[in-house]
């Protein structure tokens, strides 16, 4: 199998079919036309931003360079983390407990990942550090928003429940526990249902791609399997981190809960 | 004994008070005075300035979930984690000797807490916090919501736990249970703590 290289006209085709779906949208009046076209120049924009980016950065292969651009995605991704905390914890808070976690979990399974399983040469090799880490940190940050949110929310609707065991003589890890176990639970669903569904309802986006660069389907796979291991591993480590550091946020030495850290909410 | 040495939290004027052991102590005062404020903040659950002793041992030496057991506190409305009753419960075989004093049948631990009347689930918590024999008991309204016969009931209970050396706290509306518990009374009114006459 050969890699089929596209070029700027093949581009220009497939663009057109987004001109198309905007002329749809003006004969429907479904008023979409703005949105689509801004949305596809910002696409372009991005990707080729990122395209160059990822092209000095290989073309650098230096560990400075690679670890700043490694540092950048995780601080951005701890951005995400902290907009999505709704009446949580505080905007600092939740973006240092998310940053930290993902620079622990996301950060060792890559690392290992690369010096165990995959083994470029060098190690840092950004062609893959940067790729792997990527999609470990993706996942990563969703489990680690949703077992936060999932957090924080509980400890508020069981408020009642969590001081009467407190008041009772429990500490704070006893009297949080069917919380943080809800919260885990729900941090890890996605990674889980994905897992259970790979393959059936679409192929990997990643194996999908491999697939159309020329590799053997079962090479494919075996990436593929490795990276939803790696995933699964950074997810997990990074949740479990990132809960438990948020209980112990909400809680204080003297075992009380203490919601007034939290910001105010609605609900 | 238990003393409270300048104990103030936000809404919570300085406290000072001396709760005897063998004394039931009332306090009284209209709703958002500060009388549940005061309760919590002896059980250590929010923050305070100033210091607790319990027989001269200051608070801040014991670990907070040991001060807890020995300086109980229940809430006007006790909360729950659990499904069922008994599940609150680390033996609920121990309880049946207060469930029955408290007039509950033992089978009402398999019922879903939710399903239980208010004055159910007020007796339950009240077994359930004596079952871990604490020294001193901090009681928000304990029978509120009881009749005149639970209400006894409870009384009786509290005056044996009073006989064997316990100090007793209960935040009340009940002048006649004030004057039946006959001990020192307090008013609390805009967080701050006065003797009553």
């Amino acid at each position: 199998m050969e890699y089929l290289a596209l070029d700027n006209l093949d581009l220009a085709l497939g663009g057109l079919l987004i001109v198309v779906a905007a002329g749809l949208s003006i004969a429907l009046h479904l008023g979409l036309e703005w949105k689509l076209l801004i949305a596809a120049a910002r696409m372009i924009v991005q990707l080729l931003l990122v395209g160059l980016v990822l092209k000095t950065l290989f073309a650098l292969t230096s560990p400075l360079w690679t670890g700043l651009a490694a540092l950048f995605m995780i601080g951005f991704a701890g951005r995400e983390v902290m907009a999505r905390q709704e009446g949580g914890l505080p905007r600092l808070w939740s973006y240092g407990i998310g940053t930290t976690a993902m620079l622990m979990a996301a950060g060792l399974v890559t690392v290992l990942a690369l010096t165990t399983q995959v083994r470029p040469d060098p190690w840092y090799d950004p062609r893959y550090a940067i790729p792997l880490l990527g999609m470990i940190l993706g996942n990563c940050l969703t489990g680690i928003s949703l077992g936060l949110q999932s957090l924080t929310r509980g400890a508020r609707q069981g408020r009642d429940g969590i001081e009467a065991q407190l008041a009772l003589g429990a500490d704070r890890m006893t009297a949080l526990l069917p919380v943080l176990r809800d919260s885990l639970r729900t941090a890890l669903m996605p990674i889980i249902n994905a897992m259970s569904a790979t393959g059936l309802v679409a192929l990997p986006g990643m194996m999908t791609g491999q697939i159309l660069a020329g590799a053997d389907p079962m090479e494919a796979v075996k990436y593929q399997l490795l990276i939803m291991f790696l995933i699964a591993g950074g997810t997990s480590l990074g949740a479990i981190m990132a809960v438990l550091a948020g209980l112990y946020r909400i809680t204080d030495h003297r075992h009380r809960l203490r919601l007034d850290r939290l910001t105010e909410s609605d609900g | 004994m238990l003393s409270l040495r300048k104990l103030c939290r936000p809404g919570l004027e300085p406290v000072d008070l001396d709760l005897e052991d063998g004394l039931c102590a009332t306090l009284e005062g209209p709703s958002g005075a500060g009388k549940s404020l005061l309760l919590r903040a002896i059980a250590d659950l929010d923050p305070t300035e100033g210091e607790v002793f319990l027989d001269d041992v200051a608070r801040t030496s014991i670990p907070a979930p040991e001060w807890r057991q020995r300086v109980a506190y229940l809430p006007a409305v006790p909360g729950w984690w659990r499904l069922q009753a008994r599940e609150h419960f680390a033996d609920w075989g121990a309880a049946s000797g207060l469930l029955a004093r408290l007039g509950l049948d033992s089978a009402l631990g398999e019922r879903p807490v939710r399903l239980l009347s208010t004055g159910e689930r007020l007796r339950l918590a009240l077994v359930r916090l004596l079952l871990t024999e604490p020294r001193v008991l901090l009681l928000d309204e304990p029978t509120g919501p009881l009749d005149s016969d639970g209400v006894a009931a409870v009384e009786s209970l509290l005056s044996e736990r009073l006989a064997a050396g316990a100090a007793i706290l209960i935040v009340t509306h009940d002048r006649a249970q004030a004057d039946r518990l006959a001990g020192p009374r307090y008013a609390m009114a805009g967080g701050r703590l006065s003797r009553a006459a």
